[in-house]
């Protein structure tokens, strides 16, 4: 599936299919990100479930050091 | 105490926490300084690296609040999404609305931030707007029902002190939601000044990250934004133009 990340196009492997197999893939499970999908944050409780599809805009974000 | 919406805090020194050298010294300086309230950004999280420190994961968040910047937003439609984002983490409900206008100048968007906080404000944020020091916009921002204002006395990360205290004071004087001096500080007098003028608490960052030693500097602007507020609630003298003489002109013992 293609998606795109953080403004980068990626290919991830068949068995990525929701927003908890992204966080997997790129081993940030222990991160503590805000994730979009399309312009729509995605409820932390539903990262399990909530399904991903070809095209996708995904940004995840997180807090850095900042005044 | 600071009370900001319905939370009271014990510290008046807001830290940010940014440019620090190494997660090491900023840890130790966030300790020293006391501060309970830290700032935060939003960025993009670098997941083809994910393995790079992130200092809010070194923190024990539980002990701190939590007020992330919008900082990167040049309109009122990025700043409520940076909120929508900061709030979505469950971490905080508290968002210093950064909207600039000027880029040379890093000085904030009056009519951005305003409309910014209309809409974060209709739905439940505690708002703490940064704003030049413009009386008439904060008098409109409280009116509005942000928590605080937050007036740079000099542009952000230029040290440069309060360039003009009378405006700070104007703030002071006749808002009734808490005053944050932010931006523009550079050193502990600079702290004590924008305090002993009335203002409820202090922002600062790049002061303490940028000092030769972070550490040693928190702490200094700690003691210094106490030594302000002391001096405040004392009531200091009126300035006069000539002197006073401090010891008593009646009874001089004078050889003839």
């Amino acid at each position: 599936m293609n998606v795109t990340i953080n403004g980068q196009d990626v290919q991830l492997p068949e068995h990525v299919r929701t927003i908890s197999g992204i966080r997997k893939h790129f081993n940030i499970e222990q991160a503590l990100t805000i994730i979009e999908q399309n312009k729509k944050i995605v409820d932390k409780n539903r990262y399990d479930s909530q399904p991903i599809s070809d095209g996708d805009r995904i940004e995840i974000v997180h807090f850095v050091g900042g005044g | 105490m600071l009370k900001i919406g319905n939370q009271t805090f014990e510290s008046r020194f807001l830290l940010g926490t940014g440019k620090f050298p190494d997660f090491k010294i900023q840890k130790q300086a966030v300790e020293v300084s006391k501060a309970n309230i830290l700032t935060f950004a939003l960025r993009r999280m670098n997941v083809f690296q994910p393995d790079q420190p992130n200092f809010l994961e070194m923190l024990d968040v539980d002990k701190y609040t939590l007020l992330p910047n919008t900082a990167g937003a040049s309109t009122a439609e990025e700043a409520i999404r940076t909120a929508h984002l900061a709030k979505a983490s469950g971490l905080c409900d508290m968002v210093k609305v950064e909207i600039i206008g000027d880029s040379r100048t890093l000085l904030p968007d009056p009519i951005e931030t305003y409309k910014a906080c209309e809409v974060l404000l209709e739905e439940g944020f505690i708002l703490l707007p940064y704003i030049s020091d413009d009386l008439v916009l904060a008098k409109r921002l409280e009116a509005l029902g942000v928590h605080a204002v937050m007036p740079g006395v000099s542009p952000i990360g230029s040290g440069q002190g309060i360039l003009n205290p009378t405006q700070l004071q104007l703030i002071i004087e006749t808002i009734n939601i808490p005053v944050i001096v932010d931006a523009g500080i550079g050193s502990p007098a600079d702290a004590a000044l924008a305090m002993s003028l009335g203002a409820d608490g202090v922002l600062l960052n790049t002061a303490v990250s940028g000092a030769k030693d972070p550490v040693k500097m928190a702490n200094a602007m700690r003691l210094a934004i106490q030594a302000g507020r002391l001096g405040y609630e004392a009531g200091r003298i009126d300035k006069r133009e000539y002197a006073v003489p401090s010891s008593p002109v009646e009874g001089l013992s004078v050889s003839e």
